[in-house]
């Protein structure tokens, strides 16, 4: 059997790595008892499989993990992501498990898009209206980056699904913007470089990872109590994601 | 000092993060993390590493006081870790003070600045964060309203090259004394918020009257015309003549941490530790450890088995090291072992987890205390057969690599240094351990040895040849890795007198091994920096004169100098050449039983004329048995303090010679002075 859990990872907790993480679902689900299945051979390792690595730095209230249970192993899922949540460090919290049937994609293959929040930091918004329309009306987007270890000149243009201006913030600018993930995903750093000269990362977050089946999009996993996924970017004020505050005293 | 609950440096600190490496070190939120109320009728301890978060964090001592203090009423503690070279630059660049991991508050918020000290090269550190928490590096500069910087830990038996730069040094345990530190400095504070006349002093003097705290500004050194010590004697009615260590009588009374940290990141020794006993007997003349925390206390075994179940539950971890300087020692380890890792235990002695039925439905009862989920591991193996059965018990699945520590390369050397190891036991050690599925050992070696012949040297290749030749009986490619590291005479040993092997020397001798072994398959040899081994020499054993030295290299940016790649052996030739000190002086030359030594003044309960007698029988390749299981040699630790041994059996251990130097130990129990069961009542305090 294979869980899917969503999570959640906000506040001071963004400057743990993708590997801190791995590590802090390791304990967790122990804590929480969850029998996880191990792999085979000399050094055996809980098998956990982790989507989309996200930035060291970066928010999220969409990540995801599958887990394999132990063989012959099942469990409840009513009230697993409260259990999760109190077994996680403050700033992760579950909120959403369900069973992933046999056959289903992993979340590598199966994500294709995520939607981010985006403070842009250095300009106003009246340039940054100007440097989004112009990048939305680009027939292609050349720029070079890294790809293990090497530079590679790529078109990301393919990559920008939608980029638009939400509102502001504290000190910046907040965007809103729909990233391709397939390939070599297109990362909010690299977007905010293409916003040219004076634009600077602030707070990023990530709202939202989509999968796509016969050209309809959703979400891996819904969270508990939520309704479906929307179509298009809105700035409507999203529910706060549940804190796991409860440790943090 | 005016703690403002709202002075939190988060606000400056977070936009400073995304550009370091690491930044998860900074956060602080781990599991067992406290956010202590401060008051200002509380005494607020800032703990401090003076190395990197992944080095620190991990230290037992530190995370044990922590928990105590704020046990406290009249205390509260919070922890820092030395920034990294990355983020320190930022910090100054921004005006961001040293911060406390748990609520980020400024180090000026705390009243107590108090450093574990575990090694030589972190001195630097320890002014690089006094710096950084704005406060004036010299004790003898800082004012009424400046912390009180505080340092614990092995390296205070010799404080003398850090003592300018702090108030008060405490040795030995510290599970007592810091409850009597922070009456004294609430008492003090109480005073001055009274409206009373009080004085930086009047803190000082009252610490000083505090068994096991040192306060160097009390006392006063003297030198000859050469520069050379004479002396060290108090210069303030309050000190007394000698400060003695701390012991606490009993660990079972102290079952800490009870809440071990489990970080959000990445730290060496990441797993959950359970200390079983403090103190060591086996009399190992080059181990400072040893000699300074006897005597022999161990955890009642119930205790160890139910921190171990706790501490797994609670933590999610899924590795446990049972921890002491030689848990094979431990009075039935074997049965202790077995009650952690037993598959089928009886019901009311089941690991935490295998009763529960995890919310309804688990097809298996799963328990986190199983052979197939926790590994257990004795980070100090002592090199006998018997205890590598322990350890086969212990790692059913991954047998990868197993380390003993024979130190000498020859039967001659470990007489030498009283590490009585024959090569049998060794022999024995790595044919069970190779039959077993073991592959790899890791062996580690000193060289530069009081006494050591080129021959002793190149024993340890022997060794090393006859290991893998055993190994190939077993595997197709075993492999030995031989470690060698340069000896450091340390304070409180009988070889604080023998002068240290120059860093030519040592080198000379890590070419020997090299060229020796240089055709040997499964052979690798890894070494210790000599230069580093120099360093670490003259700090260890340095008097007040180096306080200039430590501070010279470090206003020239030597920190983080136990990192290889941070290490500057020129920073230091040319601080000492500044200061008019010679390494020759300061660590190669052999010292004589009339000088005077920079730690005379201090006592870590050993007396002196013993040592003298254990270094005159090192020279005569005499050994000395454990005196956990045979007559007390009167080395003090015990007498001196009213303290015993407490071991829970007085038989030595079975399987090869034990380290006791008899190839046949006596089946027989041997009557001697130790407390079975009794717990002895805590003694010396206040």
């Amino acid at each position: 059997m294979r869980l899917r859990i969503r999570f959640t990872k906000l506040g001071k907790v963004r400057f743990t790595s993708h590997r801190d993480v791995a590590r802090i679902w390791e304990r967790a689900l122990r804590r929480a008892q969850v029998p996880v299945a191990r792999s085979q051979g000399f050094s055996p390792r809980p098998r956990l499989h982790f989507g989309l690595a996200l930035s060291t730095g970066y928010e999220s209230l969409a990540e995801y993990l599958d887990v394999d249970l132990a063989e012959g192993a099942a469990i409840h899922l009513a009230g697993l992501p409260e259990r999760l949540t109190a077994s996680l460090p403050a700033g992760f919290a579950a909120t959403a498990v369900g069973e992933v049937a046999a056959g289903t994609s992993s979340l590598q293959h199966a994500v294709v898009a995520s939607r981010w929040d985006i403070e842009v930091l250095g300009l106003g918004p009246a340039t940054l209206t100007d440097r989004v329309a112009d990048l939305m009306a680009a027939p292609e987007l050349v720029t070079t980056r890294s790809r293990k270890g090497a530079d590679v000149v790529d078109d990301v243009r393919p990559h920008l699904l939608a980029l638009q201006l939400l509102g502001s913030t504290d000190g910046g600018v907040l965007l809103g913007a729909d990233l391709a993930a397939r390939d070599r995903a297109l990362r909010p750093s690299e977007l905010v470089a293409l916003l040219g000269d004076g634009a600077t990362e602030g707070r990023i977050r990530r709202i939202h990872q989509f999968t796509e089946q016969n050209g309809v999009r959703s979400e891996p996993l819904t969270p508990v109590g939520n309704g479906p996924v929307p179509p298009g970017i809105t700035a409507a004020a999203r529910p706060p994601a549940p804190h796991a505050m409860v440790r943090a005293l | 000092m005016s703690p403002s609950p709202s002075s939190s440096v988060w606000e400056r600190l977070e936009p400073l993060l995304p550009r370091v490496s690491k930044p998860a070190r900074y956060i602080g939120g781990e599991d067992g993390a406290r956010t202590p109320d401060h008051h200002p009728a509380r005494v607020a301890w800032l703990l401090a590493y003076p190395d990197s978060y992944e080095i620190g964090l991990p230290n037992q001592g530190l995370q044990i006081l922590y928990e105590i203090l704020n046990e406290r009423p009249d205390a509260v503690a919070e922890r820092t870790y030395a920034p990294w070279i990355d983020l320190e630059a930022e910090m100054r660049g921004h005006d961001v003070p040293l911060f406390s991991v748990d609520t980020h508050r400024p180090a000026a918020a705390f009243d107590i600045l108090a450093f574990n000290l575990s090694a030589e090269l972190t001195y630097t550190n320890l002014l690089a964060m006094i710096d950084l928490a704005a406060c004036p590096v010299r004790a003898a500069d800082r004012g009424i309203d400046d912390l009180f910087v505080g340092a614990g830990g092995h390296c205070t038996f010799n404080p003398e090259p850090f003592a300018a730069f702090c108030d008060f040094v405490v040795l030995g345990d510290g599970e007592e004394v810091v409850g009597e530190i922070s009456a004294a400095l609430a008492g003090w504070k109480a005073d001055r918020a009274a409206g009373e006349a009080v004085e930086r002093l009047d803190a000082l003097v009252a610490l000083a009257g505090i068994v096991g705290v040192y306060v160097p500004a009390l006392y006063e050194a003297t030198h000859g015309a050469d520069g050379r010590l004479l002396g060290t004697r108090p210069s303030h009615p309050a000190a007394p003549q000698q400060v003695e260590k701390r012991t606490v009588a009993d660990l079972g009374a102290w079952p800490y941490p009870r809440t071990q940290l489990v970080p959000l990141t990445e730290v060496v020794h990441d797993r959950l530790n359970v200390e079983v006993f403090r103190g060591c007997t086996r009399g190992c003349r080059f181990c400072q450890a040893g000699m300074i925390t006897r005597p022999v206390r161990e955890r009642p075994a119930e205790q160890v088995r139910t921190m171990v179940a706790d501490g797994l539950r609670r933590t999610g971890y899924d590795e446990v090291a049972l921890t002491s300087l030689s848990t094979a020692d431990f009075s039935g380890i074997e049965d202790v072992v077995r009650s952690i890792v037993d598959d089928d235990p009886p019901p009311e002695q089941r690991g935490p987890g295998s009763s529960l039925d995890c919310g309804a439905g688990l097809g298996a009862p799963i328990g986190p205390v199983a052979t197939a989920d926790v590994s257990v591991s004795l980070p100090s193996l002592r090199v006998d057969a018997f205890t590598v059965g322990i350890a086969a018990e212990l790692q059913k699945a991954r047998r990868t690599g197993l380390t003993f520590a024979p130190e000498g390369g020859t039967w001659r050397m470990r007489q030498v240094i009283n590490k009585l190891i024959s090569d049998d036991d060794l022999y024995g050690a790595v044919e069970s351990a190779y039959s077993q599925g073991w592959r790899r050992m890791k062996l580690y070696f000193l060289i530069g040895l009081p006494t050591e012949t080129d021959d002793d040297t190149l024993g340890i290749a022997t060794l090393a040849r006859n290991v893998v030749a055993i190994g190939r009986r077993h595997h197709k490619n075993p492999s030995v890795t031989i470690s060698v590291g340069g000896f450091v005479p340390k304070p409180f040993t009988p070889f604080q007198w023998f002068g240290q092997n120059t860093r030519e020397e040592l080198t000379r001798k890590v070419g020997l091994l090299r060229d020796e072994l240089r055709r040997d398959r499964g052979v690798a040899l890894k070494w210790h920096d000599p230069r580093a081994t120099t360093i670490e020499g003259i700090l260890a054993r340095g008097d007040r004169r180096l306080a200039n030295v430590v501070e010279d290299v470090w206003r020239h940016g030597g920190t983080f100098q136990e990192w290889g790649e941070h290490f500057s052996m020129d920073l230091w030739l040319d601080a000492l050449g500044r200061n008019g000190l010679g390494v020759e002086e300061l660590a190669y030359r052999h010292r004589t039983e009339d000088e005077a030594l920079p730690w005379d003044h201090l006592s870590a309960g050993l007396h002196k004329d013993f040592l003298w007698q254990d270094w005159r029988d090192a020279l005569d390749e005499v050994g000395l048995e454990d005196c956990r299981w045979t007559p007390c040699y009167d080395c003090g630790a015990c007498t001196g303090y009213g303290v015993e041994h407490v071991v829970a059996n007085a038989t030595p251990p079975a399987g090869g010679s034990q380290g006791t130097g008899r190839a046949n130990p006596s089946a027989e129990p041997i009557a001697v002075p130790v407390a079975l069961g009794r717990r002895p009542e805590p003694v010396g305090v206040g």
